[in-house]
């Protein structure tokens, strides 16, 4: 099965109208010994029949939302995404439209980006948001250069409570730019905030954090700000659970200076981790250190309102070698989900997934350490995720993944200190009955 | 618009101003000109020095961003705030109220690797051939 | 519709939309004694609206936008093809779309081994070894292939004299960009009057101080490089590394394989070669394919098959380490496999063969009207410009004028080394009916620049908006809606 409409009729006459004989004759300046020989050694084309049915067989070798419970966190949340969002993003106006460079006939992704950026202002406290980058973990990535354009130093000081994904990333693009990375422990779930402060000197960039943070604790980000700026350095703080805003101060409030983060927790559909929503928001006078799109308010010929990407001359396509970033294309489709979502569930909607996904893992968080053997691993005020230790964690996930659950994330692959300690996550979508049979099932493999 | 007597130029379409020892500077009208409508003037730090011919600033338009090279070598003492909140100062009276900044030029000889209006003219004539 | 509000313009203080219940299941914990009052929300400023408000209001939005689905959209070098419905069916299967990142490898086989076909699929495609499918979109997998480079030389002990990357001035932006973010100095290569690599101007710049040579090819103007073979030799004879950006893959799909060419790296746009939608900028995937040498250097973990089973392998000591959280962007890459599994062999070879038979045939018509920069056969695309155009036309005019005739405009003013450039890509999903009416709208704005130039240079006048103020926007950034007195 093709998509090339061209009968060999018309491929003949356009052949002719360009004066040559055959197809070949076009890839005339490619070494001809070069050339692919007959065909490529792939499978051979399918019908939509038959590609339906191997996507249908490979999807039913894959646990997922729709035949398991999920107690599994860790950076991407099992939310609900109400029928409208893809009903609405999946409008092929929206869809199979690129970036806006021809403004007049985008005023929709224009405005739904101008809205987006509204959208995430409100939520981390900050004045300005781009257009979104790739995901959460690309986003902090981006603020390395946007905090050596605000203080030009080359260290950066990360708590080990950020997801450790994160965390490599940032080491990853660290290496790559010769940036020193300085991470600092934890004490009882939360950044030490006495070896933070130790470390962060006048030669520090940034202090990154996370809050709540991957053990689902909730961060002091006020301290964070105070130790950060007390040596000129600017603090980025990060979020991996977006619906944790409906409930949790802006972090913006608490004194951040970037507010980057995940944006799949805005009724984003899991897809084994991406394409995925990274959101940045800084304060008005950095503007120029955001990467990427942002769109702008402005008046037409006519003098009626409408809407542009706008400040491009920090991209890429202007500013080349010196641009801030080299983002181009971004993750514009999960954004305006996103937008729709915050928009449909509104003020009143992303509070209550917030009160649900918190009373959920409040009630998880009980049950689960009445079981004998069974205890809190730290004893901090936490969102939606805890972490628990118990007697046997390859055991306990054994059990559940035979009990038809996607269990918690066994933390010791993260952090080999913290051997049979697992991290629960509950969201709105986790009933009480769940939850119970969680228990149960944990309880029965001691 | 004239190019002013009084002041030195660069191939670059900076020009200098030396009153005392303060120098003023900034771009062309022929710089402002061919950049079109300027929406972003990035100005150094002052107390910053630098090198004749260095690159000291940039200046946007909607979709151009160029580098402005020092006329001279010197220390930065004084920026124009007013061009920073209204770069369109830059396009009406480049050579006035759209300086850029003012610096203590530290060798004055330097003077000499620069084109005087009268040389400047004749340069802009050979760009348009 | 000339009151096209903002939904917070229609948000009413206490309208919601029950999606989510209020009423919980569980016990209750009371929220403040759990949190400090520090650290909860005072205030969240979002629209208080209805689902009926939602679906007008977005409905409305979507008629103000243009997408492939809509009509013909020759944006050169983004690939602007059809995107086949199944792709985003298949994804959206709760097998492939519900499936938890971090959920074990016992419990997502079908995922891994979609990831190693698509792998394989794609490694057979390009002629490299193996490739790593983190990226999430081109310029991501630009910067993940130069760190690769780096962290070979590195290796190697030639990190610190390796300390500069070529690029041809014809390249994408992003190519400068992602270098340097890797740390490299960009030193440019001119191209000559072919629009092809200068060979002069690369063999003297070439030095045991490249680590790479970034090159796209077919490159930004359509034209296939005829030196490859020789550019690849003097790149290679100081021990440089070819980098191939492979955004218009499009051109040579079951063609010629990058790899065969001398290419040692290359980075794929699966949004625009494998038919993924934009969605309006984004998202993309980049995977990154290498020659064996460099795979050790990869991003890590692999997807590797041991036995019968598919898992993730994190032991590679002399990876970069992730580019990214996860596994890259599934949703795309199973969009991007249901596509290479549809067409098969036979359909990847008809993508190369009439993207570049479209592109010709355009190009072989527009040539009789307007200025055409490179006189040669074309692969993908082909770049005109408003040279010679009567009556002082820009080329922004004519993008504009375009519109009124319901088109998606060319892409325009790049690559940089064409003054003027409209640049026009129209891919092998278009029919020579819709190549032919194009064609034509161009020849009569040409000749609407003759006889009645106000007409193009007023244009669009049909949109909903006219030509927007940029430099309003830019020296008055309003970035966000503001409530009323605010």
């Amino acid at each position: 099965m093709d998509y090339v409409p061209n009968t060999e009729k018309e491929s003949r006459e356009m052949l002719q109208a360009i004066g040559v004989k055959s197809v070949d004759e076009l890839f005339q300046d490619i070494p001809a010994a070069k050339k692919v020989k007959g065909l490529l050694n792939v499978s051979t084309e399918m019908s939509e029949v038959e590609v339906t049915q191997l996507l249908t067989d490979l999807g039913a070798k894959n646990a997922n939302a729709a035949t398991h419970a999920i107690f599994l966190g860790a950076g991407a949340y099992n939310h609900f995404t109400p029928s409208a969002v893809p009903y609405l993003a999946f409008r092929g106006e929206f869809y199979t439209a690129y970036t806006p460079y021809q403004a007049e006939v985008s005023q929709g992704t224009l405005r739904a980006i101008f809205e987006f950026q509204t959208h995430i202002t409100e939520l981390t406290g900050l004045e300005v948001s781009n257009a979104s980058v790739y995901d959460g973990s690309t986003a902090l990535g981006e603020t390395i250069a946007g905090a050596w354009q605000v203080n030009q130093r080359k260290q950066l000081v990360i708590s080990k409570t950020v997801h450790p994904h994160y965390r490599e990333v940032i080491r990853t693009y660290c290496w790559s730019k010769g940036v020193e990375v300085v991470e600092v422990g934890y004490k009882d779930g939360k950044t030490d905030w006495d070896s933070l402060k130790a470390v962060v000197s006048d030669k520090t960039s940034a202090v990154m954090v996370q809050s709540p943070n991957f053990f689902g604790c909730i961060e002091e980000v006020d301290q964070a700000a105070e130790i950060a700026h007390a040596k000129g350095a600017v603090l980025v703080t990060t979020v991996t659970e977006g619906s944790s805003l409906g409930l949790l101060e802006a972090p913006g409030k608490l004194g951040a200076d970037f507010v980057v983060g995940e944006g799949q927790g805005f009724g984003i559909p899991m897809m084994y981790g991406g394409p995925y929503l990274g959101f940045m928001a800084t304060k008005k006078e950095y503007v120029r250190t955001l990467p990427g799109r942002l769109v702008g308010k402005t008046v037409d010929s006519e003098g009626k309102e409408g809407y542009v990407m706008t400040l491009q001359a920090r991209e890429q396509h202007i500013r080349r070698e010196r641009s801030v970033s080299n983002i181009c294309t971004n993750t514009g489709l999960i954004a305006l989900m996103a937008t729709i979502y915050l928009s449909l569930v509104g003020r009143q909607g992303l509070q209550r997934v917030a009160q649900q996904s918190f009373q959920k893992a409040h009630y998880a968080h009980a049950q689960l350490c009445k079981i004998r053997g069974v205890q809190p691993l730290f004893n901090q005020p936490f969102y939606n995720e805890f972490a628990l230790r118990v007697p046997d964690a390859k055991k306990a996930s054994e059990a559940m993944m035979e009990a038809g659950i996607i269990p918690p994330l066994d933390l010791g692959a993260y952090y080999p200190e913290l051997k049979n300690c697992l991290l629960v996550c509950c969201t709105e979508m986790n009933s009480k009955a769940q939850i119970d049979h969680l228990a149960k099932v944990l309880e029965g493999c001691r | 618009m004239e190019n002013p007597r009084e002041l030195r130029y660069t191939k670059e379409h900076e020009w200098v101003k030396i009153e005392g020892d303060t120098a003023t500077m900034g771009i062309s009208d022929y710089a402002q000109h061919a950049l079109t409508d300027i929406v972003y003037v990035e100005l150094p730090k002052e107390g910053r020095e630098f090198k004749q011919f260095e690159s000291i600033a940039v200046v946007e338009s909607v979709k151009s961003v160029s580098d402005v090279y020092a006329p001279l070598s010197g220390k930065v003492t004084e920026l124009n705030k007013a061009v920073t909140e209204k770069p369109e100062l830059v396009n009406k009276e480049p050579f006035t109220a759209g300086w850029l900044f003012r610096f203590k030029a530290k060798d004055l000889n330097e003077l000499n690797n620069l084109m005087t209006a009268e040389q400047y003219d004749a340069y802009l004539a050979s760009l348009k051939h | 519709m000339s009151d096209v509000k903002l939904i917070y313009e229609r948000s009413v203080p206490g309208r919601t939309s029950n999606h989510i219940t209020l009423k919980v299941d569980v016990p209750l914990t009371e929220v403040k004694q759990a949190i400090p009052a520090k650290y909860l929300r005072k205030e969240l400023g979002l629209p208080e609206v209805n689902e009926v408000d939602v679906i007008r209001h977005y409905i409305g939005l979507s008629k103000l936008n243009y997408g492939v689905d809509n009509g013909f959209y020759p944006l050169g070098s983004c690939t602007m093809k059809y995107n086949p419905k199944v792709n985003d069916a298949m994804a959206a299967l709760p097998g492939h779309g519900l499936i938890h990142p971090m959920q074990p490898v016992e419990m997502s086989q079908g995922a891994l081994q979609l990831m190693y076909e698509l792998e394989k699929d794609l490694a057979e495609i390009t002629g490299m070894a193996r490739l790593t499918l983190q990226p999430a979109a081109g310029a991501h997998g630009e910067l993940t292939g130069i760190m690769t480079a780096k962290k070979y030389f590195e290796h190697k002990g030639e990190g610190v004299q390796r300390n500069t990357v070529l690029e041809p001035d014809s390249s994408h932006g992003t190519n400068p960009a992602s270098a340097n973010m890797c740390g490299f100095k960009v030193v440019e290569v001119k191209s000559n009057k072919n629009g092809s690599v200068d060979l002069d101007d690369l063999r003297a710049k070439m030095s045991e101080n490249v680590a790479v040579f970034m090159l796209t090819n077919p490159n930004t103007l359509g034209l296939f490089d005829p030196t490859i073979e020789e550019i690849a030799k003097i790149v290679h004879a100081k021990g440089g590394l070819m980098y191939c950006d492979g955004a218009n893959l499009n051109a040579n799909v079951g063609i010629v394989r990058p790899g065969d060419l001398g290419f040692d790296i290359i980075q794929l746009n699966l949004h625009k070669t494998f038919s993924t939608p934009h969605g309006g900028g984004g998202p993309g995937s980049g995977p990154v394919g290498v020659k064996s040498h460099l795979v050790p250097f990869l991003p890590k973990p692999s997807v590797e098959k041991v036995g019968e089973k598919y898992t993730l392998d994190y032991n590679k000591p002399h990876s970069i380490g992730r580019v990214k959280a996860f596994q890259g962007n599934y949703g795309i890459l199973s969009r991007a496999y249901t596509y290479i599994k549809s067409l098969g062999r036979e359909g990847l070879r008809k993508v190369g063969e009439n993207a570049v038979l479209n592109a010709n045939y355009m190009m072989a018509r527009l040539r009789k009207h307007y200025h055409l920069a490179y006189d040669r056969v074309c692969q993908h695309e082909f770049v005109l410009s408003d040279e010679g155009m009567p009556n002082g036309v820009t080329t922004m005019d004519i993008a504009k004028r375009l519109l009124d005739y319901g088109f998606h405009s060319p892409t325009i003013y790049f690559p940089l080394i064409v003054h003027g450039a409209i640049m026009i890509e129209p891919t092998e999903t278009e029919s020579k009916q819709t190549l032919d009416a194009f064609i034509e709208t161009m020849v009569r704005i040409h000749g609407e620049a003759q006889s009645n130039p106000g007409l193009v240079k007023g244009a669009p006048h049909t949109t909903f908006v006219k030509r927007l103020d940029a430099v309003k926007a830019a020296r008055e950034p309003v970035l966000r809606w503001q409530p009323p007195g605010k």
